[in-house]
């Protein structure tokens, strides 16, 4: 009796003091879809401070960048995340393209590999996300096998998906070709690196994520 | 020349993923494009991105991959084809799977795919 009642207390105490687990926002997408440039400014939007570097050259993020504790806020409500950077996904990579870019053998066919470990790394972190944000480029062809492989397996795991069709301030942009191409999903139109829509994209990540 | 290898969902029902995709890409490191009936699964498909991410090195840059568009255009044939896959295991449609040294691009809309290949690069001597 006193073993059992021993055990009931320690359950209850265990219960009420357990650390709520964080939610983890993942930020998905091809290379350079502008993934990391909206994690920078949702940071500096909401913590005063930047995430990851950002370039024009592909696979400039190697590594799952993790941010913890990020709250946002839109009207009278507000969400806390980890956010979590990760690198685009491909199917090819290849180190003659960073030699285009003007880098040396050497330098070039590091980050071909270091590319490599990132796409492997995206896709063992797919498993942790809790809700994803799938950044493409409004300029490019959302019809891409890597596109589709990505949606598939968020829809195959069930996890809330917010699409951001990024760089609407460039001409090209055209977002009513991603909604064509994703009408299951809330397509929000937004340029990461000059804000623009950037309050009705934090509008839906708090509707999505709550 | 290119070389397009065709391979009947059979050669591949009795595999388990892993060996599924390590066929496929032993293939395709051939420098064959195969043109393989039926689909793989989402998970299959990210298991065929992580090994060929393993796989990449001087000569080997990668795979390019499309799998035929689900056009439903009625209830009937929606059913028919969730039917086939749940009977047949994802027998239903087509997937292209080349080595990215030779397929260059490949544009998809919803009823059409566009496929540009060139001949594989000679192998750099080591």
């Amino acid at each position: 009796m006193i073993q059992k009642l021993k055990k009931f207390f320690n359950n209850l105490f265990k219960g009420l003091f357990k650390k709520k687990k964080q939610i983890k926002l993942g930020l998905y997408g091809p290379p350079n879809g502008g993934k990391t440039t909206l994690a920078n400014k949702i940071c500096e939007d909401w913590l005063g401070e930047q995430m990851g570097s950002v370039s024009s050259i592909a696979h400039e993020t190697r590594e799952v960048i993790f941010k913890e504790k990020v709250t946002i806020k839109s009207g009278n409500k507000e969400i806390s995340f980890g956010l979590v950077d990760t690198p685009g996904i491909a199917t090819k990579i290849d180190y003659e393209d960073f030699l285009k870019e003007g880098m040396k053998e050497k330098e070039a066919k590091v980050r071909a590999k270091e590319a490599t470990k990132g796409v492997i790394d995206s896709i063992k972190w797919l498993d942790d996300m809790d809700t994803v944000i799938v950044v493409l480029d409004a300029t490019t062809d959302p019809y891409s096998q890597v596109n589709i492989t990505i949606m598939g397996n968020l829809e195959a795991r069930k996890i809330p998906v917010l699409v951001v069709a990024n760089k609407v301030d460039l001409k090209k942009a055209d977002i009513k070709r991603i909604e064509a191409a994703f009408p299951q999903y809330k397509v929000i139109g937004i340029s990461a690196k000059y804000g623009k829509n950037i309050e009705e994209f934090y509008e839906e990540l708090i509707k999505l994520a709550a | 020349m290119v070389t397009l290898q065709y391979m009947p969902h059979k050669e591949i029902q009795d595999l388990d993923s892993d060996k599924r995709i390590n066929k496929l890409l032993k293939v395709v490191r051939t420098d064959k494009i195969i043109l393989l009936e039926g689909r793989l699964t989402n998970e299959e498909e990210t298991t065929l991105i992580r090994k060929t991410m393993e796989q990449i090195d001087d000569d080997f840059k990668g795979v390019e991959l499309v799998t035929s568009p689900e056009l439903h255009y009625t209830w009937l044939t929606k059913i028919k084809s969730k039917l086939i896959n749940v009977l047949l295991g994802n027998q239903y449609g087509f997937t292209i799977i080349g080595p990215a040294s030779i397929i260059k691009e490949i544009k998809q809309d919803p009823s059409k795919i566009q496929l540009l290949a060139e001949d594989a690069p000679k192998k750099k001597k080591r």
